[in-house]
């Protein structure tokens, strides 16, 4: 049997030319990277890098009662947006666990744009669709977008070059329609990378296009093209969640420390009920912050000690370019969790000193 | 690129065999491939490797990769410039940033070992 091949973002072609390196990224061909991931690590916290993105999944709910099906199946308020605004939030199943996370951006009344991983488009639409008791209509729309993030202290003035909407007023978590190199384009100043920046959905055929003149309008910041791999030391860096590592199914938003994006009071909700209780009788572990002490990394799955017995689990570790550290995130009982506990990282079967450390490691000045 | 006097793995580790010691590194189509090198883990002075077997590990930002000893014999001596600079496998891979060296347990071990040409070759099919 032949392997399925790996789909493709529109700028596949684009970054072969460049010269990326491609990696199979959950059924992906995707760029790893370009320059190097600590190059374009450092570009993005300094100055601007850009990112294909739209290998990501967007979900158009559309309706009358589209805020009611939003409501139902994520678990912040969207009911508190405005037209033009985004959140994060998380669909989960019955019993609490993620099916994903997700940003959701405020349309119109009638109208939600959800952005959601790649590699759960397909179940993500199926949950929502599965889930529509009120008559929407729901679109697994991604192959109708290209997505391309503008990230960095130097977003701004690059993308500015670009369009004729004015980016400065637009905040953070907010987005609106407009025109980029004269296509249209969804500019939303939201990112995952813990800097500053926009992220933009336009049609998968001016991408491409739409892509060199953001290489080009950044050139003079020194803007790089930047890939998955520097995608995920920033995340990691801003302890932003990555599906499949901190947040998976058997995982609640409590234990992932994303409570704020649980709101139980506005009516009810998938997975409303587990929360209710869990939150009632306690949760037993959390996700916690580590920096290594001794020489090692701690990367993703491996256990970690405390006071000598088997306690938890590496989520997503490995160096931190900008802070020269090597940094983690993991798993461990709430009662050994609290910042500037001692604990071990067995990387290769050898205990390595790590402490806990409060997070996120990194915080841009505003 | 590649060195004529060195014999090259599979697995993209590099031997320099002079007299009885051997000398160990990872090639430059490995480095490539690895990224950017944030850690090096290297055996003790004394360890036995064993042809074939992981004597240590190379970290770049991204994944950790076995290092698979070329040759068998014991560990004479281990670059301690890679404990500080682990970058320098980026940069010197095939001079300053060897691993360690190695005394032949049997110096003919390394005639299955691939020449530089046939490296090259099998690299570049690799990609």
């Amino acid at each position: 049997m032949q392997p399925a091949p790996l789909r493709t973002t529109p700028l596949n072609a684009t970054h072969r030319r460049m010269g990326a390196k491609m990696v199979d990224f959950g059924g992906w061909d995707m760029p790893v990277q370009y320059s190097g991931i600590v190059d374009e690590h450092l570009t993005v916290r300094r100055s601007v890098g850009v990112f294909d993105v739209s290998h990501m999944g967007e979900i158009e709910v559309r309706g009358p009662e589209a805020l009611k099906l939003v409501d139902y199946v994520a678990t912040n308020a969207a009911c508190k947006l405005k037209i033009g605004q985004a959140h994060y939030s998380a669909l989960l199943y019955e019993h609490g666990g993620f099916v994903d996370d997700i940003l959701v951006h405020k349309v119109a009344d009638d109208h939600f744009f959800l952005c959601v991983n790649a590699s759960n488009q397909d179940k993500d639409y199926e949950h929502i669709a599965g889930h529509n008791k009120f008559n929407c209509t729901v679109e697994n729309a991604g192959s109708r977008y290209a997505q391309i993030a503008i990230q960095g202290p130097r977003a701004l003035e690059t993308l500015q070059k670009l369009t004729p909407v004015e980016l400065a007023p637009i905040r953070y978590y907010w987005f609106t329609d407009g025109e980029v190199c004269g296509a249209k384009a969804r500019i939303a100043r939201t990112g995952y990378t813990g800097e500053d920046g926009f992220e933009i959905y336009v049609n998968p055929h001016h991408s491409p296009r739409i892509w060199d003149e953001i290489l080009a309008a950044g050139a003079e910041f020194g803007i790089k093209p930047a890939g998955l791999g520097a995608r995920n030391t920033l995340r990691l860096e801003a302890k932003m969640a990555l599906y499949g590592h901190e947040i998976t199914a058997s995982i609640t938003p409590w234990e992932a420390d994303l409570a704020w994006i649980v709101k139980l009071d506005k009516g009810d909700f998938i997975g409303r009920e587990a929360l209710v209780k869990q939150k009632e009788q306690g949760i037993t572990r959390k996700l916690v912050g580590f920096e290594m002490c001794g020489r090692g990394i701690g990367r993703d799955g491996y256990e970690i000690y405390v006071d000598g017995s088997a306690a938890g689990w590496v989520t997503s570790g490995g160096p931190a370019p900008y802070l020269n550290k090597n940094i983690g995130l993991c798993y461990l009982p709430v009662s050994q969790a609290e910042p500037g506990r001692a604990i071990q990282v067995m990387i290769r079967n050898q205990p390595v000193e790590a402490v806990t450390v409060p997070t996120p490691f990194y915080k841009r000045a505003k | 690129m590649y060195p004529q006097n060195f014999r090259y793995t599979k697995e993209h580790e590099w031997v320099n065999v002079e007299g009885e010691t051997g000398t160990i590194g990872i090639t430059d189509h490995a480095q490539k491939e690895l990224g950017d090198i944030v850690y090096v883990d290297l055996p003790k002075i004394g360890t036995i490797a064993e042809k074939g077997k992981a004597i240590g590990s190379v970290e770049s930002v991204k994944a950790v990769s076995d290092i698979y000893s070329p040759v068998s014999g014991e560990v004479v001596a281990v670059n301690d410039l890679l404990s500080s600079s682990p970058e320098k496998l980026n940069e010197d891979p095939h001079g300053a940033a060897w691993l360690v060296k190695i005394k032949l347990a049997s110096p003919a071990e390394v005639a299955d070992l691939m020449s530089a040409a046939e490296y090259q070759q099998y690299a570049g099919e690799e990609q």
